[in-house]
């Protein structure tokens, strides 16, 4: 089955302000796509379009050749959106966090499984402790563990790489060029240089 | 039925249309306004019970009934405008709520000072009073909902939910009233809940209705038309429109 | 297009059918709130200490003579258990919009009245109930008369549902704004009116002797009327407010 998302003459109207229109955008298997522009210039609103989240836009969205709206299903099943909020309860435990995560994805997947994601971001230790006692990083990092928890094709990363110290940021981009490379594939908005990424290709907004 | 409903998502068409319709309707709304007010006034016999105080009627029905339309009609806009996502309905919706209360108050008003001969006092719990206070208190809702987003569209959006949640509930919410009204005092006079009424009462107060729907019309018309250049004060076709006032 | 033959020859990551699972989905969303609010027990005080200190202050700003506390103490109990149940819905959603789960809750593979509903449950059964549990003890320092205090306990219990489903809606459509605790009300209030006639009706015949029955079986279909629309206004609310 193929993997593509597409958007046909997007356009974005805030209060009579157009932030961007007659966006063609193409996102396919093993493609890591970069959103650029200057703060304003609509990347976040950008990424909530692209992942569903937004109904007031211009243009047709395609999901795998069909209409996003008619296949919603199936493209969030398909989809990781991490936004600028890590989505972390502060009075849940991580653990606790990722099984809410697994159980909204219709599964019910096992404590080992959610240990294991926890581990690979560098949390083995903290899986009890409620999520409000950790930093801000680490609460990040319990958002990424959703990345290998829950596999899903598409991931829309909004600024993924806040509050991650530098040896985290590096295995963060890893991972994004191995999901690539896996054949599935990220769209991503930050202001970190993505050096590693061989198949990196950017969309300037603004 | 499709060509009309995509015509109306023509701002420019609307603004073009509506300074045709607009006259008609605020002639219409004067001559039946004037009428209604003379025959109600001078010539509509006074009321066996009440005397000549029951003339209060000739603005305090056409308002209530404007009241409750309006606010059905927002709800008509706020559907069309979340289907179809035609603007002119959302700004028309925009434009009514203020309208709407401001009527909800005027039925207000005027009963409070019917009570003054009927009741002896300003205000009493009558049903239908303590319904119009209700429906006002959902009239301001709405308008402070909109007021409240920082985004217009969310606001719109917001808004056209709650007036469709509160369409539901009036009729709901009237009935609970008439029921609590009914079982309190049950004895009570109601001011217009009256049978029969003759018809040189009557029709001048048909009249008065038509004449505040008109009104009502031409001036939601006007005022759409206002915000309309608002709204599309950055479009082109308006700024060619201030060029050729100048 | 240009990355046509690229995707050719690389490997292209398997895409999934939805699981489904809607009830592991909120199952896990029952337990998760339920978790929350109970970790943090003052949440779910709160609105019963408010509640007790309500029915306090009226004897002392009206009269401390029983015969008149009995004639209004099924009103006072209706609108203090009211006021006290729309104090706490301001959080319903709250804490979920300012981390991130609530744009979680809008991405799931799974219908967001559903998840909504589930959330309003958790809501009902640990203030609604409690408040409907605790009434009867209120009605004793009312001196509210006996043979009511059945019917005022499920009136509230029926009636506290449709409030917290009604009231979910307002919650839902202020959730994105700062200051949304006041306009909450204002905009809920209103709506709430024919819950608390049939509501303090059903305690007021209870005490006169006439029959409940009727009283309750309309708070039951004003119940059904909202289980099957409010759901569905609480979803469309939602994506409205995370719009910002």
């Amino acid at each position: 089955m193929s993997l593509c998302l597409q958007a046909r003459q997007l356009a974005c109207e805030r209060d009579d302000r157009w932030l961007f229109e007659g966006l063609d955008l193409d996102i396919q298997s093993g493609e890591i796509v970069r959103i650029e522009g200057p703060n304003g210039s609509g990347k976040t609103t950008l990424l909530k379009i692209l992942s569903g989240q937004l109904s007031d836009y211009h243009g047709e969205l395609y999901w795998n050749g069909s209409l996003m709206h008619e296949v919603r299903e199936h493209f969030l099943a398909n989809l990781l959106y991490l936004g600028h909020a890590p989505g972390v309860k502060a009075g849940l435990s991580p653990l606790e966090n990722l099984a809410w995560y697994q159980a909204l994805s219709g599964e019910q997947g096992t404590e080992t499984q959610r240990e294991d994601a926890l581990s690979r971001v560098g949390l083995r230790g903290f899986e009890d402790v409620p999520a409000g006692q950790l930093s801000a990083g680490q609460q990040r990092r319990i958002a990424l563990a959703r990345l290998t928890l829950t596999p899903r094709a598409l991931w829309v990363l909004d600024e993924p790489f806040t509050a991650i110290d530098r040896h985290g940021v590096a295995a963060l981009e890893a991972q994004l060029v191995a999901h690539a490379s896996a054949g599935g594939c990220v769209l991503v908005t930050t202001h970190h240089e993505l050096t590693a990424s061989p198949v990196l290709r950017r969309v300037q907004l603004g | 039925m499709w060509a009309f409903i995509n015509k109306l998502r023509s701002p420019k068409w609307f603004y073009g249309i509506s300074a045709k319709l607009q006259p008609w309707f605020w002639a219409l709304a004067a001559l039946l306004l004037l009428t209604g007010t003379l025959w109600g006034l001078a010539f509509a016999p006074a009321d066996y019970q009440q005397g000549n105080s029951f003339r209060i009627i000739y603005v305090h029905v056409p308002a209530a009934f404007l009241a409750q339309s309006i606010f059905v009609s927002m709800a008509i806009a706020g559907l069309v405008f979340m289907v179809w996502k035609i603007k002119i309905a959302d700004m028309a919706a925009t434009v009514m709520a203020p309208l709407g209360a401001a009527m909800t108050f005027v039925a207000l008003f005027s009963g409070a000072v019917w009570g003054v001969p009927t009741w002896g006092t300003w205000w009493m719990w009558d049903a239908r009073l303590t319904s119009m206070l209700i429906l006002l208190f959902l009239y301001l809702g709405v308008i402070a909902l909109r007021g409240a987003f920082n985004s217009r569209d969310s606001g719109s959006r917001a808004a056209s939910v709650l007036t469709m949640v509160g369409v539901i509930n009036i009729p709901i919410i009237k009935y609970s009233v008439d029921w609590w009204y009914t079982l309190h005092q049950p004895a009570t006079f109601t001011i217009t809940g009256r049978a029969a009424m003759p018809m040189e009462m009557w029709a001048p107060l048909l009249i008065m209705v038509l004449g505040f729907y008109s009104f009502f019309v031409g001036l939601t018309l006007m005022r759409t038309r206002s915000e309309i250049l608002r709204r599309e004060a950055n479009k082109r076709w308006v700024r060619d429109l201030i060029e050729e006032l100048r | 297009m240009s990355s046509t033959n690229a995707t050719i020859s690389s490997p292209v990551m398997p895409v999934h059918d939805p699981k489904g699972g809607l009830l592991i989905a909120l199952n896990a969303t029952l337990k998760r709130d339920m978790m929350l609010m109970l970790r943090r027990r003052g949440e779910v005080l709160n609105p019963l200490v408010f509640f007790a200190l309500v029915i306090t202050l009226f004897p002392i700003g009206i009269s401390p003579d029983p015969e008149l506390l009995a004639v209004i103490a099924p009103g006072l109990l209706w609108v203090a258990a009211l006021l006290a149940a729309l104090l706490s819905l301001d959080s319903l959603f709250r804490s979920d919009y300012e981390d991130g789960s609530l744009e979680q809750l809008l991405l799931a593979p799974q219908p967001l009245a559903a998840l909504g509903l589930a959330k309003v449950a958790v809501h009902w059964l640990l203030t609604g109930l409690p408040l409907a549990l605790m009434a009867p003890l209120l009605g004793i320092m009312l001196a509210l008369p006996t043979g009511s205090y059945a019917v005022l306990a499920l009136s509230l219990a029926l009636g506290t549902a449709s409030l917290s489903l009604i009231g979910a809606i307002g919650a839902a459509l202020t959730v994105g704004l700062a200051r949304g605790g006041v306009l909450l009300s204002l905009l809920v209030l209103p709506l709430y009116i024919p819950v608390l006639i049939f509501g303090a009706g059903a305690v007021q015949a209870a005490i006169m002797g006439d029959g409940v029955t009727a009283h309750l079986a309309i708070l039951g279909a004003l119940l059904a009327v909202a289980l099957m629309l409010a759901p569905w206004a609480i979803a469309a609310s939602l994506r409205i407010s995370i719009n910002g």
